[in-house]
């Protein structure tokens, strides 16, 4: 009786919190449909109409059409680049194969903290000499350098689950290292690079500091920056906000949810930064 | 199939016949690993490190952000900081923020780990919806509050007839804190939770034979074992406290009145508003120090969990 009691308030608990969770983005799903003449009123109520139009002026006005584009392409440079170097490196790290191993995982550990305000304006300043701004692979290879080194300490643990007999077969079968690592340790690491790929692909498409620093020009903003914009125009105007935001939100809770054991299990096994 | 070969290849692998031949070999894959590790490394250095050095050279000049030219002006920039009244308040707000994240979004994230816990059916439905908030955007999540909470025309403050906390002093910067520690919570849940779950199954058993009640397992066994995970994610949150720049300058700019201003924001505007780049690299090397002596911390509780 007493246990039966205990549950029931544990799971009221837990319900109060995922609530807290919902209720904002229930209200962007709410008032994403309301028309002018229901923006005014309470926010909680159900939308009487369904007003598409504000979807039509968010995708216009929030330029969703170029963010799309643009934001597929500078988290794809991050994803790419990020998999590519830090499972390289996580092979090497965790086979423990440079004698000087110890001093790059620190080196990565620090690097791992290092606040972005360190470097920005300096490599602003760079970019702008090289007339790299407004460009979205450079933001790409940015957020990849800055995301690395915790793609690494996680790609590093996925390879330390696959046993040394497994190289050692490789290598006795005269596998170059090339050889080895793309045809036999990549593909038992895979749910490493998909863990990575996701949790640094999320990482890079919200990212805002250092893509709104770097992209100013209109036609190369980001999904997130074009929203930003948008805000500008309409901020007293819910309704086409509320639809912008909707579009924002529904991609990446899909792949988020899709993906979910991947992320879950990439955030509880080591400590992710955000 | 090659895990299936492993066990064959114990034997010949020891008969090996020159030891001259093996360490050329082994030279010759060092060489090889130092190549395949130096692509992640050059980019950190070449991104982070090296900028990062500039910052620290250009926080002691007039530098305006225009080439690389610019006059050595010894520790000015750094006494016109401290004497700046609205750099008091950023510090003051850091550290509140500082505050208020090592307590809220720790609490509930172990209150909610520790009930998860025990509901295994519905673990990962909660996990999932806990998550949501933190898997969206900054910029999305800021604007969402702004528009429909924050609003005094037609959002939950405006219904409730209530002027939203991000137009008052005293609370503006409280209102951006709350919005990212919504957005944060979570995370820290599952942190927690997947922490908790490697704790041994038969502390918890001796425990519970004991007579000891769900009370006095989690404080007795379970925090306890997850102590390594609640210290690096609470040096996490000090380096992260110094840094907060998001959701502050979406949600009030460091307004009004500079009253939610951060060191981020005093930094950044110090470069592109005003271009003082000087200064906002004087600005970034404080919160860097605080940062910095929180990543040395958090370096060296985790030596043992690295290098092993």
């Amino acid at each position: 009786m007493r246990n039966y009691f205990r549950d029931v308030i544990g799971h009221l608990v837990l319900a109060i919190f995922a609530v807290t969770a919902l209720v904002p983005l229930v209200l962007v799903l709410l008032n994403s449909f309301k028309g002018n003449s229901e923006i005014l009123g309470n926010p909680f109520l159900l939308p009487r109409e369904f007003a598409i139009e504000n979807f039509v002026t968010a995708w216009k006005y929030g330029r969703f059409t170029e963010g799309f584009v643009n934001s597929l392409l500078l988290t794809g440079t991050t994803v790419a680049v990020v998999l590519i170097c830090s499972s390289l490196a996580g092979y090497v790290l965790a086979g423990q194969k440079v004698r000087s191993w110890p001093i790059i995982m620190v080196y990565l550990t620090m690097a791992m903290t290092v606040p972005i305000q360190l470097f920005i304006f300096p490599l602003y300043a760079v970019a702008a000499g090289l007339g790299l701004i407004d460009n979205v692979f450079v933001v790409g290879v940015i957020l990849a350098a800055i995301n690395m080194p915790f793609a690494t300490f996680l790609m590093r643990t996925f390879f330390l689950n696959v046993p040394v007999e497994v190289e050692e077969a490789a290598l006795v079968d005269g596998l170059n290292a090339f050889q080895l690592i793309t045809r036999v340790l990549l593909p038992m690491v895979r749910p490493g690079l998909i863990t990575v790929g996701v949790i640094v692909g999320l990482n890079a498409w919200n990212e805002f500091l250092i893509s709104s620093t770097f992209l100013q020009g209109r036609d190369v903003k980001t999904l997130t920056l074009g929203f930003l914009t948008m805000n500008a125009t309409f901020s007293t105007d819910i309704g086409p906000m509320m639809a912008g935001a909707l579009v924002l939100i529904l991609p990446v809770l899909v792949v988020f949810i899709a993906l979910q054991r991947y992320v879950v299990d990439g955030m509880a096994s080591g400590a992710v930064k955000g | 199939m090659l895990t299936a070969l492993a066990p064959d290849v114990g034997s010949p692998g020891k008969t090996r016949p020159h030891r001259s031949r093996h360490g050329n070999h082994f030279r010759k894959r060092t060489f090889t690993n130092y190549l395949l590790v130096s692509p992640a490394l050059l980019l950190s250095i070449f991104i982070v490190v090296i900028p990062g050095i500039f910052t620290l050279l250009y926080a002691f000049t007039d530098w305006n952000g225009i080439g690389f030219e610019a006059e050595f002006v010894g520790v000015k920039n750094l006494q016109d900081i401290i004497a700046d009244p609205v750099f008091a308040t950023s510090l003051t707000n850091n550290i509140k923020w500082l505050a208020l994240f090592l307590t809220l979004p720790v609490i509930i994230g172990l209150l909610t780990a520790a009930l998860l816990l025990r509901c295994k059916r519905m673990r990962t439905f909660y996990q999932v919806i806990f998550l949501m908030p933190y898997v969206l955007a900054p910029v999305v999540n800021a604007l969402v509050w702004q528009t429909i909470i924050y609003n005094p025309v037609g959002g939950v403050f405006g219904l409730l007839g209530i002027t939203p906390p991000t137009a008052l002093q005293p609370t503006s910067l409280y209102a951006a804190a709350a919005v990212d520690m919504w957005h944060y919570w979570g995370f820290l849940t599952v942190v927690y939770l997947g922490a908790m779950r490697q704790t041994p199954v038969d502390q918890v058993e001796a425990a519970t034979v004991d007579g000891a009640g769900g009370w006095k397992v989690f404080v007795h066994v379970y925090l306890p074992s997850i102590r390594p995970t609640l210290l690096l994610m609470g040096v996490m949150t000090v380096i992260f406290s110094f840094l907060a720049f998001d959701y502050v300058y979406l949600l009030t700019q460091g307004g009004p009145a500079n009253s939610s201003e951060v060191m981020g924001t005093f930094a950044y505007a110090f470069a592109f508003s005003s271009f003082q780049f000087g200064k906002a690299a004087a600005v970034g090397l404080i919160m860097s120090f605080f940062g910095l002596l929180a990543s040395i911390l958090y370096t060296w509780i985790s030596r043992r969990s690295l290098l092993k």
